[in-house]
């Protein structure tokens, strides 16, 4: 595949933009594949990235039942950071916020890393001891956070009101290295660089069934055909109980929806992320100007990727208490994705009951940032069969042992 | 907007109204189950795309505890019961066969 370069550019100008080439095919299914994986969200492509890259396996379909990206990946509000507390996260996300740092260079597609900070602000005294916490215990890990007071709360966010009506700004968790990037090439640049090493990405295909025998994995049943496998991933978000179902075991996962809004563009006047999880909402800019928000999930269970009306009015009166100015912003946009919960609030990256069958899911309402790194311990797992160093606390055997990686307070608001 | 009737009061109540309390008719564990049982009870789910039975609570109103089957892709309400029931009754399961003659029942 040609390379994109400012050359590039220049050189399709010239000749009327004649002739870029598809950034990713349109084939039809075969056969058979050494590994087929399903969904084409970040997470799966990205597994199929490092299965190619890291381990040479090339034999490999991603299997999507709508378009690439159209899942969560292509709905979330891109907040990258890895202020974790537990040390099997922290490991997870740094990797992978790192990877951020040079997946435009490796994936030769602009992602739009935009490392621009996020502060996590405290507005409680117990809040305050518990991003305290984080904060030592990422610098045991490694991970850059500090703790700042409110004064700096303001210089960086002039916008901010730091004595709202409710819960005042006592501080916040400030992760410098954090940021966002465009979620919509974070798909494309994966897709792209699958495609290049000859796998196959294939749309429009919805996987119906799974076939094994003898406790083995043997092909998938799609709406394009049954298709053969030697392995198995399915990494399919907020649809993972429905595919376990299939291959007929059950997933500690309950699927809710998770909305976010963008307001119409206005000029410069935010260039960090902030999140208020006590208000339980949080708002960034994006480069076109929109306001970009998040707030709460439904509580209950359901696949309708549409979300209550009424957390949307929860989300933007927790924003104007802290953010007074956008008291008139009007709201262009507001949609929903299907977000996969655990009870500890942290992925599972294993094994299944079924051989050769592997899962990837449960990163609930915050796993955009952790693509990369989740793609890289995904792909190592299905290459060797077990898990590596990043994947190996992640087993789904955790429930049963009492080992939660419990990120229930990490997690905070919904992002 | 999801409405359920309050089984007890008889409130049409708003789902602001209600807190949500997850899948319905767990087999409660106690002392001597095995772990894996302990695992089923806490944390697998049957987290389907159809019909769900699922507690609520009539949080702002009468303050208890009932039951529902719903549909979690369509949202539709195939009716309440007390919270005392231990299987889905056989109105309720009824009024989902009607709606949807392929159901199996209870995964
Ligand atoms: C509103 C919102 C805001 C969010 N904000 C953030 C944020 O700021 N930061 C952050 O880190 N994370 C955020 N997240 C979470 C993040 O979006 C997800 O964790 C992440 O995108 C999951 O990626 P994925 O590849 O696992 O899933 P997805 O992108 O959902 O991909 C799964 C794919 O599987 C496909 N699929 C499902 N069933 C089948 C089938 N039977 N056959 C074939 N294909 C199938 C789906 O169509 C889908 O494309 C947010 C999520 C939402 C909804
Ligand atoms: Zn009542």
């Amino acid at each position: 595949m040609k390379r994109y370069s400012a050359f590039a550019i220049a050189r399709e100008a010239l000749r009327y933009h004649t002739g870029w080439e598809r950034a990713w095919g349109n084939p039809e299914p075969k056969k058979r594949y050494d590994v087929i994986v399903v969904g084409a969200g970040g997470h799966g492509l990205a597994t199929a990235f490092y299965l190619g890259k890291n381990f040479g396996i090339t034999n490999v379909a991603v299997i999507e039942k709508g378009w690439l990206g159209g899942g969560n990946t292509g709905r979330n509000t891109t907040i990258i950071r890895s202020n974790y507390l537990q040390d099997p996260s922290a490991a997870i996300y740094e990797k992978s916020r790192s990877l951020y740092e040079t997946m435009s260079q490796d994936l030769n597609m602009n992602v739009m890393f935009s490392p621009r900070g996020v502060i996590m602000l405290a507005q409680t005294h117990h809040e305050v001891r518990g991003y305290q916490r984080t904060a030592h215990a990422n610098a045991l890990q490694g991970v850059e956070t500090t703790f700042i007071g409110p004064e700096k709360v303001k210089e960086l966010v002039p916008i901010i009101n730091l004595d709202g009506p409710r819960y005042p700004v006592l501080g916040g968790l400030w992760q410098a290295r954090a940021g966002t990037a465009r979620h919509d090439a974070v798909a494309w640049g994966y897709a792209r660089a699958c495609t290049d090493m000859g796998m196959d990405i294939i749309q429009n295909c919805a996987v119906q069934g799974v076939e094994t025998e003898a406790g083995q994995v043997k092909a998938v049943n799609t709406s394009k055909g049954r298709i053969e496998c030697g392995k198995l991933a399915l990494v399919v978000a907020g649809h993972s109980s429905d595919l376990a179902e299939m291959a007929g075991f059950r997933l500690p996962v309950e699927s809710v929806a998770l909305q976010a809004l963008v307001s119409e563009p206005i000029k410069p006047c935010m260039d960090v992320v902030v999140m208020a999880n006590t208000v339980h909402g949080y708002m960034s800019q994006s480069d076109k100007g929109e306001m970009v928000i998040g707030g709460g999930t439904d509580g209950f269970n359901n696949y309708t990727q549409r979300g209550s009306f009424h957390h949307i009015e929860e989300t933007v009166r927790a924003l104007v208490e802290t953010f007074p100015m956008i008291s008139r912003l009007k709201m262009l946009r507001q949609w929903g994705g299907i977000v996969d919960m655990t009870g500890d609030r942290s992925p599972l990256i294993s094994k299944t009951p079924v051989g050769n069958i592997f899962v990837n899911c449960g990163w609930g309402t915050g796993g955009f940032k952790a693509i990369p790194g989740s793609g890289w311990a995904m792909a190592e797992l299905v290459a060797k069969g077990e898990p590596g160093p990043l994947a190996a606390d992640f087993g789904m055997e955790r429930f049963r042992e009492g080992r939660f990686i419990d990120e229930s307070v990490a997690a905070g608001v919904a992002h | 907007m999801l409405i359920l009737t309050c089984p007890y009061c008889g409130v049409e109540a708003d789902e602001t109204e209600l807190a949500p309390g997850g899948e319905a008719h767990l087999k409660r564990e106690t002392v001597g189950a095995s772990d894996e049982a302990f695992e089923d009870y806490l944390f697998r789910r049957e987290n389907p795309k159809g019909v769900h039975f699922e507690r609520w609570r009539h949080a702002y109103g009468c303050g208890k505890w009932f039951l529902a089957a719903r549909h979690t892709v369509t949202l539709e309400v195939y009716g309440t019961y007390p919270a005392q029931t231990p299987e889905p009754p056989k109105d309720i399961v009824a009024a989902i066969k009607k709606r949807l003659p392929e159901w199996e029942g209870r995964g």
